[in-house]
């Protein structure tokens, strides 16, 4: 069976409110393994979508077999996995396969580990209480993710980066101009070129004089294993991870809780609950759709589907998980489960290394909220809340709410 | 129970270490896991179980000796 993509994006992001859409949902139904048609963007080589848990922990567990390269997309594109790397993919550790990956990794892991995260911690509940603060002083109503949902991670990424004070509204403009959806590729690309040039700006000014943030320790403790361009590349997949998908998840996982007072409460009230809460929130709304596509190395056996060297695979994150064999009642929110072995920040050797930060900032963020505004709800009626269509991450795009 | 880890494979998340820190921890050198008791006592065996499939990169394998701590 194979599927128009004509719409808002491929088949593999479409969703309904906070699940996958019912079109993915049919598509994929009983069949872990689905061809999928995207049009004339990969030169008529198969794609395949993946959609059963234990079949995309498997490619995403075989980095021997499946490759990350970008080999996937218009066929004129540049660095289909041969020959030198863009410049763009430079340091973007999902671009990169091992041995290269292994070498780029051992330096970047030691820097997010989860006692490192918990050093920079009272920063993030810093941050946290300052945009509380403002919306208390400015509100009621407020815009969540202006007020909230976006900035909280664009100042925890700066604290992480240590982008200097002065520098971080023009930065973080930066970033959201490159991260803006449904533009043109070429506007795109300016934007791209405008943060890259302020990131090689930063790199070159921790290279003389090294502080104490993320880029500075990178320069101190690897300063001769790392060239500009990889730094360069590092901080701008920090932005592509960090900014979209947490704003994405505060704003999303607030309108999921909103609906369920009963959960809420749990969140605002119960302290010991937060991490549970925090894990079904992550599989309930997997908010990035699929983690960089593969490309088989070999010919591979998935889910009974024989998947030829060459061709293309991507890994549905929410469906995945949202799979029975993974846990009973899937679509259910229920955030008082055993965690599940879900796969919301991927799997294998690309497995999310901002993983620790991002679960640090939802559960510092999420009963912050709920405990400093408690008469928090919708401004507008729940139909009228606009999702996000075009976006690496799943979300809204605006939460008016009011307490 | 017995425990191992491949450090190869550890994907340096500190998600085990964050679920059961008597038995994992994390290397502040490299952020992969280091194990603090290869023979976790029996009490602790379901959680480690649920460490270890939580794992995300598969680098924890359980070696069940016996049924006494299954
Ligand atoms: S859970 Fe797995 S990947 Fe994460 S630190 Fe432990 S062994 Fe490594």
């Amino acid at each position: 069976m194979t599927t128009s993509t004509a719409g808002a994006g491929l088949v593999h992001t479409r969703r309904e409110r906070f699940g996958p859409a019912e079109e993915l949902r049919r598509l994929s139904a009983g069949r872990p393994v689905t061809r999928i048609d995207v049009g004339p963007g990969t030169d008529g080589v198969p794609v395949w979508l993946v959609t059963g848990h234990a079949e995309v922990r498997q490619v995403l567990g075989d980095h021997r077999r499946f490759s990350t390269r970008r080999r996937f997309g218009p066929p004129s594109s540049a660095g289909r996995g041969e020959g030198p790397r863009p410049d763009e993919l430079i340091g973007q550790l999902m671009d990169y396969d091992p041995p290269e990956h292994t070498r780029l990794r051992q330096i970047l892991t030691p820097e997010f580990t989860l006692r490192r995260m918990r050093r920079i911690e009272p920063g993030i509940t810093g941050i946290v209480t300052e945009h509380l603060d403002a919306m208390e002083r400015t509100g009621p109503p407020a815009e969540l993710i202006t007020a909230f949902a976006s900035p909280v991670p664009g100042a925890a990424l700066c604290e992480l980066i240590g982008v200097p004070r002065d520098d971080r509204v023009d930065f973080l403009r930066r970033c959201h101009a490159f991260l803006a959806p449904g533009r043109g590729r070429q506007r795109r690309a300016a934007a791209g070129e405008l943060l890259s040039r302020y990131v090689a700006a930063m790199v070159a000014r921790q290279r003389t004089d090294p502080d104490e943030g993320f880029l500075g320790m990178l320069v101190r403790d690897h300063g001769d294993e790392v060239t500009d361009k990889e730094l360069r590349g590092v901080c701008v997949l920090l932005v592509l991870a960090g900014l979209d998908n947490i704003s994405g998840m505060l704003g999303l996982g607030t309108l999921l809780l909103l609906g369920h007072p009963d959960q809420l409460a749990v969140v605002r009230d119960d302290p010991r609950a937060v991490d549970r809460a925090v894990e079904e929130l992550l599989r309930h709304l997997s908010v990035p759709h699929a983690p960089t596509p593969r490309t088989a190395l070999a010919d591979v056996t998935v889910g009974e589907q024989l998947i030829r060297a060459g061709e293309h695979v991507l890994c549905s994150l929410p469906m995945a998980n949202r799979d029975p064999a993974l846990l009973a009642d899937p679509d259910r929110f229920d955030i008082t489960r055993e965690p599940a072995a879900h796969v919301a920040f991927g799997h294998g050797i690309h497995h999310c290394l901002g993983a620790a930060l991002a679960r640090m900032e939802l559960r510092i963020a999420y009963p912050a909220l709920l405990r400093r505004l408690p008469g928090l709800r919708l401004a507008v009626p729940d139909d009228e809340v606009p999702f996000r269509v075009h976006a690496l991450a799943h979300g809204v795009d605006r939460l008016p709410v009011t307490w | 129970m017995e425990l191992r880890v491949d450090r190869h494979r550890c994907a340096g998340s500190g998600l085990c270490m964050a679920q059961v820190p008597a038995v994992f921890d994390q290397s502040d050198e490299d952020g992969k896991v280091l194990l603090n008791a290869p023979a976790p006592a029996p009490e602790l065996a379901a959680a480690v179980r649920l460490a270890a499939a939580r794992c995300p990169s598969g680098a924890i394998t359980l070696h069940e000796r016996d049924t006494a701590d299954h």
